[in-house]
């Protein structure tokens, strides 16, 4: 629970707390390059080697992290509940021939292939965000087959089966509702793999582009200036890592209270 | 046992010809061709350079070409570097990243099943309570996070050790990078060994053991341990994957000359041929040393053959 109130008073300080501030975090102002953090001048986390407030740029990229994290864990959500439903319900052959690729998918290591596709086409938000989600989805694809097997031998599935109820509206309207609560726990831990990914990403100069910035790219910035302006990387860096923590923590305690051996 | 690993094996190939048919295309997909330059050549001259490279032969046949080269370890010439071709490139960088991924690989191992066990044979006092806890934060706090802080802290403020590669002579360098590669593993390996330690010692035979009088010691060497290990080896996969992902982050913030630096500097040059190497190369690593563990874990647990 303190997991996820953090979670939700990063996201809001990460949306008003630039609109509260005096300074911009595109606005650059050479002359106040990497001063430290000081309370006169509202600059609460310094400069950075342009002059920018780190404190603002902190919060900008806050706010593009959870953006794509959301944004990639809901494409993820998409294709992977869809195709664990359909492999699950409808069974046999199908279901086999859509495992066997979740398979072969399970075995690459896809991180290379984002990488491959951020060097192949144009860097842009709308990249990164599909790249991620595209390659995140197996893991939901395969809990949502198995919640999906046992779930079409229940009653009310039977039930609507026998009145006549086509298949596309079984799986649309009876089973995936009933898949929520495992997809939820699940996403929750979509969502720090997602965070990861990017900052990965970013770090390496792949992912969201100057000027915009995120918390990957703000640590990355930040390791190049450790002497003079450690407050570059601390901010970034401690946000970055208490928010997967927070996620972190959040999904596992989900995890537990779903899973139903754990309730000895 | 030869069955089984021989299923395995061949099981592997659709998977390496998969990556480097998506790699390829993906590549091919690319808009505009690698000689697009501002100024227009003569349509002899372009004609030359796409024959020279085979660019005017169909995509079957260019794919064809370029699968055997990869099969002869030719992955052809870098489009960056141009007295280069990327399997010289790679040769290069090669030796470093494998050292420093072994060395991580030895730390994790030890560190974590030491901490593991700690806690698992120490469940709910406060030692148990510590490793759980820096696990979980160890789990949490990414490469690209604690590399810059441990130089921060080790070399900025204190000085003990060299901020980068360059700076440093010896083993001296080594220690900082191959710390920050290791930890997030450590905390992973830590938190399933202390689990299945713990899931194991719960077991009806643990018990039986225990009601024989049999020593506490004993116990732990001869029973427990084998099984309790089974869920570490499957994650020796993963690990893998981490450590090879993880170090393309180390090297570029330490400096170090390996692959990793190398990937990200084709990555940020748009060097097609060698990102597609290196993507191809790293693919076949993981997947090579994957199959290796599937084949450990058929070797030590007999259940897994006969499915």
């Amino acid at each position: 629970m303190t997991s996820a109130t953090i979670i939700a008073l990063i996201a809001v300080i990460s949306i008003v707390g630039p609109l509260l501030s005096p300074h911009s975090h595109t606005m650059t102002n050479l002359d106040a390059r990497l001063l430290a953090p000081s309370l006169s001048s509202w600059q609460l986390f310094g400069t950075d080697d342009l002059g920018r407030d780190v404190f603002v740029r902190t919060l900008a990229g806050t706010q593009v992290t959870l953006l794509v994290a959301f944004v990639a864990s809901a494409v993820s959500l998409i294709i992977g509940v869809s195709y664990g439903a359909i492999a699950g319900y409808f069974g046999g052959a199908v279901d086999a021939v859509m495992m066997r690729i979740v398979d072969v998918l399970y075995a690459l290591p896809y991180i290379f292939f984002v990488i491959l596709l951020m060097v192949v086409f144009e860097r842009s938000l709308l990249l990164v965000f599909v790249a991620i989600g595209a390659v995140n989805w197996l893991d939901m694809a395969r809990i949502v087959r198995g919640q999906t097997l046992s779930l079409k031998e229940r009653e009310f599935v039977q039930a609507a089966r026998l009145i006549g109820v086509s298949r596309r509206s079984i799986v649309l309207r009876h089973i995936t509702p009933n898949l929520l609560g495992t997809v939820i726990v699940y996403l929750t831990l979509t969502i720090p793999h997602a965070i990861l990914m990017e900052s990965f990403l970013s770090f390496l100069g792949l992912g969201v582009q100057e000027p915009d910035a995120s918390l990957g790219t703000l640590v990355n910035a930040g390791a190049n200036y450790l002497e003079q302006a450690p407050w570059m990387l601390l901010a970034p860096a401690i946000l970055l890592a208490i928010m997967l923590f927070c996620f972190n923590f959040l999904g596992d305690g989900l995890r537990d209270l779903a899973d139903p051996r754990k309730h000895k | 046992m030869l069955r089984y690993a021989l299923m395995r094996l061949v099981g592997a190939i659709p998977t390496l010809f998969l990556v480097v048919l998506v790699a390829f295309l993906m590549v091919r997909a690319a808009p505009g061709g690698p000689f697009d330059t501002e100024r227009v050549l003569p349509p002899e001259v372009a004609a030359n350079i796409e024959r020279a490279y085979h660019l005017d032969e169909s995509l079957p046949q260019q794919f064809q070409r370029y699968l055997f080269g990869v099969m002869r370890g030719d992955f052809g010439p870098s489009f960056r570097y141009s007295d280069y071709t990327v399997a010289e490139l790679v040769r290069g960088a090669m030796p470093v990243s494998v050292r420093l991924g072994i060395l991580a690989m030895i730390l994790a191992l030890i560190v974590g099943v030491a901490a593991g066990l700690l806690a698992a044979l120490r469940r709910n006092t406060v030692t148990d309570r510590i490793v759980s806890a820096i696990a979980m934060t160890g789990v949490s706090i990414p490469v690209i996070v604690i590399g810059p802080l441990l130089v921060l802290f080790f070399a900025v403020q204190l000085g003990w050790l060299p901020a980068g590669w360059s700076g440093g002579r010896g083993a001296s360098r080594w220690v900082m990078p191959v710390i920050a590669l290791a930890l997030p593993q450590i905390a992973f390996i830590a938190r399933i060994t202390r689990s299945s330690m713990i899931e194991v010692l719960e077991s009806e035979f643990i018990r039986t053991a225990r009601a024989q009088g049999l020593a506490t010691a004993s116990i732990i060497r001869y029973h427990a341990m084998k099984p309790a290990m089974l869920p570490l080896l499957s994650y020796l996969g993963p690990a893998i994957v981490g450590i090879v992902t993880g170090a393309i982050v180390v090297e570029q913030i330490f400096g170090i000359p390996g692959l990793g630096r190398l990937f990200v500097q084709g990555a940020q040059n748009r060097d097609f041929t060698l990102v597609l190497g290196l993507v191809i190369l790293y693919a076949t690593l993981i997947i090579v040393l994957n199959l290796i563990v599937d084949l450990l874990y058929g070797v030590i647990d007999p259940r897994v053959r006969r499915t």
